[in-house]
């Protein structure tokens, strides 16, 4: 046996002494099995600005959420039908991929059955989402994840070109933002296919809402910091929204009735022009005050909350079929009733509920006004306030305008969409 | 290795003898050691602040540790928590928020489930396996003398929260199964445990321990600024007091004076303290039950968290009923409002949203969203009683 120098026998014998075996001290990252998921969580983990995080072609099984907090981060893979994150087996948290980070952007890429929300971006600037896809792939479910796409509290917001299915609340969900664009993209079978929610000027434009329970929906809330008003929903194509509604009771989209193309809910200033609207069963376009859409009319609302809609302007939209077969037995009943058994609700419902602050003997004032220019499009005031006793289809009060919205412009620059 | 010069053999040794330390101390004492942000060491002993020594827990010096009164819910599991300040170093009392601690700071959370079979085992033949674990609030047996026992208890994880000069960083370690040390993981790790709960009952679940951006989940407790905050070192959580010192049981506050931990603190504390939780509480059941909520959500549910977006707050500070979630109904609560209508419903607990996202053990509808995979039923219970002993009405 060969006898060791001193220290390097010191040195051995120490080691040897050392409670910590080798298995055991493996460092972190080191381990030759490291798996898929975890290769990419450490990438989001040490991200810094101005990273591109590249996902190649294939389907990643996450067992959890995965979380990116660094600002300046773009997530892309190789097209949101080849580079696949699948939620399906999800043992933890509450999203797919939830991202608390400005100046981001994620594109080329499918987020599937995340048992929460899918791409949820909590407070943040300059967003921007393109050609995502997320989906639940069971198809309409009440057990699905709430949101596809889901931006909240938000500033300069480009979602596009993106699909959302089968979300048991909205497809794509805008909620207290600001400055938004939600363009080209397709919402198909979620309870509402895009809702835009106490955000503060959107453009909702060139987008696809078809077999959805409600095609796309601009609504407010109570009891959040920010009202939103300054919508613009133009050249979409809102078509068949009829799926019968799946969400869970208590959301302010489980009262959506099953037909409903366009809804705005006790949202103001809201433009609806130049879109092609077919086929919603209950009404191609709904008009409502909070009382109306989701619960009881005796619900009490928060203090400081307006449940009025106002400043509604409809024109130049292409409307054909809807509103001959409504969701839920009493509208059913005021169609008979009104309209005769092989009749239709008009193209625009308005629950007639109306802040009586803001009119002159009880008419809206001209500038809180609901406004139709839309040929010989018709509107209903069910005047759900005194149990329909009024409803009225006259036109009169209607025929009016209102200043029309900027466009938005958002932050930073925009490609050609 | 030919020949060594003289000076060269006492650098090895010197190298050698670092390392010995950096492994198992065998001295009886054991002293902190910081590292910088970009330094943070592989292995927990490293850093000196808890360490396995023979079948106990060893805490390094100055390393004070502290409870809460009313703890964050972690799947049943037990939690030392420690302090440790560079020697001369204070923390700023508040009354209201987290002490302002001084860079070096060093807090540490073990989390760790009672063992079944005491005495079964020992540092010489660790068990191959994770033993059977126990749901208990009891912690008596968890002790031996003022050191965690680890002949009672099982290890899980060790978190630390450090204060560099770019703020705090949060770190995770994972205790190998020989219960000799913590291995780094910044990534986080899913283990199945099996547990018996008070009922006898024993199931399998999910303990998840947390990536370093999940850490944020919780410590952004502002969510707007991104920045990671210690939760529990705060007046309302820290004053009660402390059982297990080396002197035996202590006010926690005046222990913290004591050792210079904490300077500006009134003679008089005028904070009214978290309740207690439990049964053995002898507060009354709406401050328990607000107490609870305080720890256990208003971490993200507090208005600069990130469930403002939610515009329920359940901070201890907050007295709207409606903002506390009384007759409030859910924004993006999606299936998590499991068909409810309000977050509380006057005396109808279990016709709240708050009780069903308390219950689900369902990733998509619980609260809070990370750290747990089973539900607490004992502070499921605190909830209910208190909601159904309250009046009005939401329609």
């Amino acid at each position: 046996m060969r006898i060791l120098p001193f220290p390097a026998l010191l040195l051995l014998i120490m080691f040897q002494g050392c409670d910590a075996t080798p298995e055991d001290s493996k460092p972190p990252g080191q381990t030759p099995e490291i798996n898929q998921e975890k290769q990419l969580r450490l990438k989001l983990l040490n991200a810094k600005p101005g990273d591109v995080i590249e996902i190649a072609t294939g389907t990643i099984a996450m067992t959890r959420s995965l979380i990116l907090n660094e600002s300046g981060v773009t997530i892309r893979g190789a097209g949101m039908d080849k580079t696949i994150l699948s939620f399906k087996s999800q043992i933890a948290g509450a999203e797919g991929l939830l991202v608390n980070a400005s100046d981001f952007t994620i594109e080329d890429i499918a987020i599937e059955d995340a048992r929460g929300d899918a791409l949820k971006i909590n407070e943040g600037k300059n967003i921007i989402v393109r050609r995502v896809r997320t989906e639940w792939t069971n198809g309409p479910d009440t057990n699905n994840g709430a949101y596809g796409i889901y931006p909240v509290q938000t500033e300069n917001t480009l979602i596009e070109d993106s699909i959302a299915i089968a979300a048991s609340d909205a497809g794509i969900y805008v909620g207290q933002s600001r400055n938004v664009v939600v363009r080209n993209n397709r919402a198909e079978f979620n309870v509402a296919g895009i809702e835009i929610e106490n955000t503060i000027s959107a453009d909702v434009y060139g987008n696809t809402a078809i077999n959805n329970t409600g095609g796309i929906l601009v609504f407010n809330m109570p009891d959040l910091p920010q009202p939103g008003y300054a919508t613009r929903v133009y050249n979409n194509t809102i078509n068949h929204n009829n799926t019968e509604n799946f969400g869970a009771r208590g959301t302010a989209v489980a009262g959506v009735p099953a037909g409903s193309g366009i809804v705005v809910n006790s949202n103001d200033q809201v433009e609806i022009f130049d879109n092609d609207i077919k086929d919603n069963q209950t009404a191609n376009i709904i008009i409502s005050s909070y009382f109306s859409v989701g619960e009881p009319i005796s619900r009490k609302t928060a203090d400081a909350f307006d449940p009025y809609p106002e400043a509604i302007f409809i024109y130049d939209n292409r409307f054909s079929g809807g509103g001959n077969k409504p969701d839920g037995a009493e509208l059913e009943a005021l169609r008979v009733a009104v309209f005769g058994d092989t009749g239709a609700f008009p193209n625009v419902l308005w629950d007639g509920i109306i802040n009586s602050e803001k009119a002159e003997n009880g008419i809206l004032k001209p500038e809180f006004a609901i406004c139709l220019g839309n040929g010989d499009a018709g509107i209903v005031n069910l005047d759900n306030g005194n149990e329909n006793k009024n409803l009225s289809t006259d036109i009169k009060n209607h025929s009016c305008t209102l200043e029309k919205l900027p466009p938005i412009e958002l932050g930073f620059s925009l490609s050609a969409g | 290795m030919k020949h060594l010069s003289g000076k060269t053999a006492i650098a090895v040794l010197l190298i050698g003898l670092c390392l010995v330390a950096a492994c198992i101390p065998k001295k009886a004492s054991q002293t902190v050691q910081p590292f910088s942000t970009d330094s943070s060491p592989l292995l927990l002993s490293q850093w000196g602040v808890v360490q396995r020594h023979a079948n106990k827990l060893r805490l390094g010096e100055a390393v004070l540790p502290f409870d809460l009164n009313t703890p964050l819910f972690t799947d049943y599991a037990h939690k030392l928590r420690t302090v440790w300040m560079p020697e001369g170093r204070s923390a700023q009392y508040s009354p209201g928020e987290t002490f302002e601690f001084p860079r070096g700071t060093i807090l540490s959370k073990t989390f760790y489930y009672p063992r079944m079979a005491p005495g079964a085992q020992n540092s010489e033949t660790p068990s191959p396996s994770t033993p059977l674990l126990l749901a208990t609030d009891n912690y008596a047996n968890d002790f031996s003398g003022h050191e965690l026992n680890l002949a009672q208890v099982y290890l899980v994880e060790t978190r630390l929260l450090v204060l560099q000069k770019d703020g705090w960083q949060a770190l995770a370690y994972i205790w190998n199964e020989s219960q000799s040390d913590a291995n780094l993981e910044i990534a986080g790790d899913i283990k199945t445990l099996e547990l018996q709960f008070a009922d006898g009952k024993v199931s399998n679940f999910h303990y998840v321990i947390p990536t370093r951006n999940e850490c944020a989940s919780c410590h952004a407790s502002d969510h707007t600024s991104g920045e990671l905050l210690p939760i529990g070192p705060k007046t309302r959580h820290l004053d009660k007091k402390y059982a297990h010192y080396k002197a035996g049981a202590a006010d926690q506050l005046s222990s913290w004076q004591s050792m210079s931990y904490l300077k500006g603190a009134p003679t008089q504390i005028t904070t009214r303290a978290n309740a207690l939780w439990n049964a053995s509480s002898r507060d009354n059941l709406a401050h328990r039950a607000r107490s609870y909520l305080d720890i256990n959500c208003a971490h993200c549910h507090n208005p600069q968290g990130s469930a403002d977006t939610s515009g329920l707050f359940l901070h201890m500070a907050e007295s709207t009923p409606r903002r506390l979630g009384t007759c409030k109904p859910p924004v993006a609560a999606g299936r998590g409002s499991g068909n409810h209508e309000f977050a509380i419903v006057p005396g109808k607990a279990k016709e709240s949203i708050l009780t069903f996202r308390m219950q689900t053990v369902d990733p998509g509808e619980m609260m809070p969203e990370l750290g747990r995979s089973t539900y607490h039923s004992e502070g499921l219970e605190l909830i209910s009683d208190w909601i159904n002993t309250l009046e009005g009405d939401c329609v």
